[in-house]
């Protein structure tokens, strides 16, 4: 891409510095424990020793005798204000507190408040609850089993734990290409339980004004518009009208996904603070974070992939079970329980394909969130790349040219896949040939042949994954019914300087800079003159926030739309100035000129200035615009990574030796952010494949709820990154940009796993599910009489 | 009990409670809100600060056992408006993202940079494997800590030759 601003000016392609920088590196970024509002009071939580237990009997005197504390809230007092349970994102029922029974170890089942932080911990250590334990039911298999005990018993009529039967796709058309195939491979894939753990756990400060019956919460949240409106429809009964709610997300340390729910504590939160007309302010600690909060994955899969004797692969089928946990808190748009689990056909070319997902309730914490992925795309991928790895070495040929041969060619875009997606633009074959020749692919075959020989175990994986990020057309992509589209309001200063607002909020992505350098590009007014803001529901226009990778896409292309609508009128002020024609002039990024004379010109600024002081007779004053932008597809971004792993025999341990990365997100804004999102996106994905997992007993206990069992990579786990990137343009975004933030998460598990099944296939081992710990590793060695 | 401790080369005096926990007397009590808490179990690094020159984990040190000694928080990084070599390098190489654990990062790695001026990659990760991030992938807070050191050499030997 040719730059066409200046470094000064910052536009697209520059890697300029970020504008957030400066205050994080003094310590002076506001999170929301930061907030301290005066006479505020500190909300604990008491949570559920037992998996699934009846509440017999909360007795809160121990923790009312404690000084500071005020109130033991329960779900009875919820009740009284029919408070005690709330909607999910997918239209099921989640408990805020309990009345009857709890679900899952951790769960909430009184709050305490109190004067201080400290003071509402001690209550809660105190307050008395007497449990009547149930069977826990822990395997979701177990759980569709008839005669298992049916968990949701507040739901009249519902006489087993399967929530809901998705499937997508030509069943018949599958079926007949699996019945004429010449090879088919079938595989047990589990993506396990897993945990965004941002740093920042999650928390809010509500803080109800009595006078104006106005609630303000300052709070860890990814959309704090759809926030709002959630809000409003739960608590319109006891009298919270959108226009009386503003959400405040300040500074987010993470977000991941991790902070798109609501929460219960949110909740408890709001209702005490309206009830006390105090603010309150609830921030969970790591372990609450850990168990209770939503969680990732957690799909039981079988994959079967059909192909001919070639190599040319023809269908995909899948049945996938989904624990959910106890109920279906799943962050998806409305229409889609499985999310985008439907992209699971991938770079290849297939002719039919079938998908079916069934999701059971188990005593487990809900959620169903992306885990930095765009809605079960990391599941999608992840099958597709372990099942055409399989595939091809199951028929003996080399992976990457296997691949090579079954890719979507550049030509065929936009392609329609198997499962109805239509794919905007790709070049996969392009994007693995520079890895292959960046990590010097035949060369190091030719090592793993040599060790090999010599009882050494290297291997060599790929993943070539395709990623859907933007959601969405709105005709398709809800959330609740509230269309998926995203905003941006930008208003030009008369002295040339602008202030831009979006739908979305940053986490730690770089939004401020991103977008100045959007509106640089568009407007010609320097990324150093624009200020950007987003999280304020009173000032920023509607949207519905970031996850799944659509900041870019979305907001992103909303900024694009708003500066050219900003440039129409700027054109017209433009032809005033210069007494010429609107169609007589030429724009660059920041100047109108004289079509033929050069030298007759007039800068953004001198418009902005002539916007307020100098406008044509007729045309209103001022120089702002507004999109709400309706993506007409999704982006497709892509990659191809290559994995080199070392196995010790002796410990089971997987040493990466090197990962490559190449990436493809279209134009880029700016490279330094793009890589640096990269960075962090590798390292979410080497998490899950290698470390990260949250288990349960077969009494719902809860394995991998703190950080001393679950498993963050620290700087010397990580390994050093190495990336790269070929430019394959969207073709409908209006910057030609795709989403990038989860690309790497999405595409390196694959990559990292086909590592190791290359290292070991000979061996007679045909696949092993993540997290590749080395006892696993260790245990399979040693099935295999490999020995140290 | 009265506590008295200097941070950053501000002496500050306060009665607290003898559990109060020394993140809790920098954040709460002396409103110094850029050391920040991740976990609970020292695990995370949020909350480093430099007490006597050593990196500690503040959400695991009682505020009385910091009674008359020093400590420096990253708010003790800029002098006379002047950036610290690290804060410049965290901006310079891209090695902050969400920005949560980028003062626990910065403090751990002056302490780390006062003892060993010249380091190694590896031992520049090792330093740092107290410390959790979830944005950056680390490689380019390496990069950020070797900037940082290169620069720290610079004035030092201009300092020597003078």
């Amino acid at each position: 891409m040719t730059l066409r601003t200046s470094p000064e000016v910052g536009g697209m392609g520059h890697s300029i510095k970020r504008k957030e920088d400066p205050r994080f590196i003094r310590g002076k970024g506001t999170y929301v424990d930061d907030v301290v509002l005066p006479g505020m009071l500190y909300l604990d939580i008491v949570r559920s020793p037992h998996a699934h237990a009846k509440i017999v009997k909360i007795d809160p005197s121990k923790a009312m005798a404690v000084p500071g504390v005020l109130a033991v809230i329960t779900g009875q007092d919820l009740a009284k204000y029919n408070l005690h349970w709330m909607p999910t994102l997918m239209s099921d029922t989640q408990m805020v507190l309990p009345v009857e029974k709890v679900m899952y170890q951790a769960q909430e089942v009184a709050a305490v408040l109190a004067t201080s932080r400290y003071a509402a911990a001690d209550g809660a250590a105190v307050v008395e609850v007497e449990y009547d334990p149930l069977p826990a039911v822990v395997d979701p298999h177990k759980a569709l089993e008839p005669g298992a005990p049916v968990l949701r018993t507040d739901k009249k009529d519902k006489k087993d734990n399967h929530i809901w039967h998705w499937e997508w796709g030509d069943r018949a058309a599958t079926d007949r290409a699996f019945a004429e195939a010449d090879v088919t491979v079938k595989e047990k894939i589990y993506i396990p339980r897993i945990h965004v753990a941002s740093i920042e756990t999650c928390g809010c400060i509500a803080h109800f004004d009595k006078v104006d019956g106005k609630l303000t919460v300052w709070m860890t949240t990814q959309a704090p518009h759809a926030i709002r409106t959630v809000f409003a429809l739960v608590a319109g009964h006891v009298g919270l009208a959108e226009h009386k709610i503003r959400i405040i997300s300040p500074d987010i340390g993470g977000g991941f996904g991790g902070k798109v729910p609501v929460y219960p504590g949110y909740v408890i939160a709001v209702a005490a603070s309206v009830l006390t007309g105090k603010p309150v302010k609830w921030i969970e600690d790591r372990m609450e974070n850990l168990q209770a909060d939503s969680f990732a994955r957690d799909y039981h899969i079988t994959a079967e992939l059909a192909a001919k004797k070639d190599g040319t692969l023809t269908a995909l089928r899948i049945k996938t079970l989904a624990d959910h946990g106890y109920t279906d808190a799943a962050a998806n748009p409305s229409k889609f329980p499985a999310g985008l689990f439907h992209v699971c056909t991938g770079s290849y070319d297939l002719k039919a394909a079938h998908v079916e997902v069934d999701g059971a309730y188990t005593n487990k914490p809900p959620g169903g969130i992306a885990y930095r992925c765009s809605f079960r795309v990391t599941e999608a991928v992840h099958t597709i790349e372990r099942m055409v790895d399989i595939m091809a070495h199951q028929l003996g040929q080399d992976p990457a040219e296997f691949r090579m041969k079954n890719f979507i060619r550049p030509e065929q875009f936009p392609y329609k896949s198997a499962l109805g997606w239509e794919y905007d633009s790709g070049n996969y074959g392009g994007a693995l040939q520079k890895a292959m020749d960046g990590v010097g692919y035949a060369e190091l075959r030719r090592e793993q042949a040599e060790k090999r020989n010599r009882g050494e175990l290297m291997g060599i994986g790929i993943s070539s994954f395709t990623e859907i990020v933007g959601a969405g057309p709105s005709k398709h992509f809800d959330i609740l019914g509230i269309k998926m589209f995203d905003s941006c309001e930008i208003r030009i200063h008369p002295t040339g300087k602008a202030i831009a607002r979006f739908g979305t909020k940053s986490q730690g992505q770089g939004h401020e800079t991103t977008y100045a350098q959007i509106l640089a590009e568009e407007l010609g007014i320097p990324a150093a003159d624009i200020q950007v803001e987003e999280g304020d529901t009173d000032t920023a226009p509607y949207g519905l926030g970031t996850y799944a990778s659509r900041s870019t896409p979305v907001a992103g292309a909303a900024a694009a739309v708003a500066s050219r609508k900003i440039l129409d009128k700027a054109r017209k002020i433009a032809a005033h100035l210069l007494e010429v024609a609107a169609e007589d002039l030429v724009y660059e990024p920041g100047k109108f000129s004289v079509k033929g004379s050069p030298n007759r010109s007039k800068t953004i600024q001198d418009v902005a200035f002539a916007a307020y002081t100098n406008h044509p007779q007729g045309m209103e004053a001022g120089l702002e615009a507004v999109s709400y932008y309706d993506p007409p597809n999704l982006t497709y971004p892509f990659g191809s990574y290559i994995c080199v792993v070392d196995i010790d025999k002796g410990t089971g341990e997987v040493k990466i030796r090197r990962f490559l990365a190449i990436d493809d997100c279209g134009n880029i804004i700016n490279p330094m952010i793009v890589q640096g999102q990269v960075h962090g996106g590798l390292t979410m994905g080497l998490a899950p494949a290698l470390f990260e997992e949250i288990s349960y007993d077969e009494f719902g206990n809860v394995q991998g709820g703190s950080f001393i069992d679950y498993l963050v990579p620290t700087a010397v786990e990580t390994p050093k990154w190495e990336t790269g990137h070929t430019v394959t343009p969207s073709p409908h975004h209006p910057l030609g940009a795709k989403g990038v933030g989860e690309s790497a998460t999405v595409g390196a598990p694959a990559a990292i796993a086909n590592a190791v099944v290359d290292a070991l296939w000979h061996l007679g081992v045909r696949h092993v599910d993540i997290p590749i710990t080395p006892p696993k590793v260790w245990k399979l060695l040693r099935e295999k009489g490999v020995t140290e | 009990m009265r506590v008295q401790v200097t941070i950053n080369g501000e002496k500050h005096d306060a009665d607290v409670e003898p559990r109060l926990l020394l993140v809790h007397l920098i954040r709460e009590v002396l409103r110094l809100t850029g050391t920040h808490i991740g976990c609970d179990t020292t695990h995370c690094g949020a909350c480093t600060v430099i007490l006597d020159g050593r990196p500690v984990k503040s959400c695991t040190v009682f505020a009385v056992q910091a009674h008359e000694r020093e400590i420096m928080t990253v708010e003790g990084l800029e002098q006379n408006g002047a950036l610290h070599p690290l804060q410049e390098g965290f901006m310079a190489e891209h090695g902050l993202q969400c920005g949560y654990c980028t003062p626990g990062m910065l403090m751990t790695s002056h302490a780390f940079l006062a003892k060993h001026p010249a380091p190694t990659e590896d031992e520049i990760r090792r330093a740092i494997s107290g410390n959790l991030c979830r944005c950056t992938g680390y490689v380019n807070i390496v990069k950020a800590v070797q900037h940082a050191a290169a620069k720290l050499r610079e004035t030092a030997g201009a300092g020597g030759a003078r």
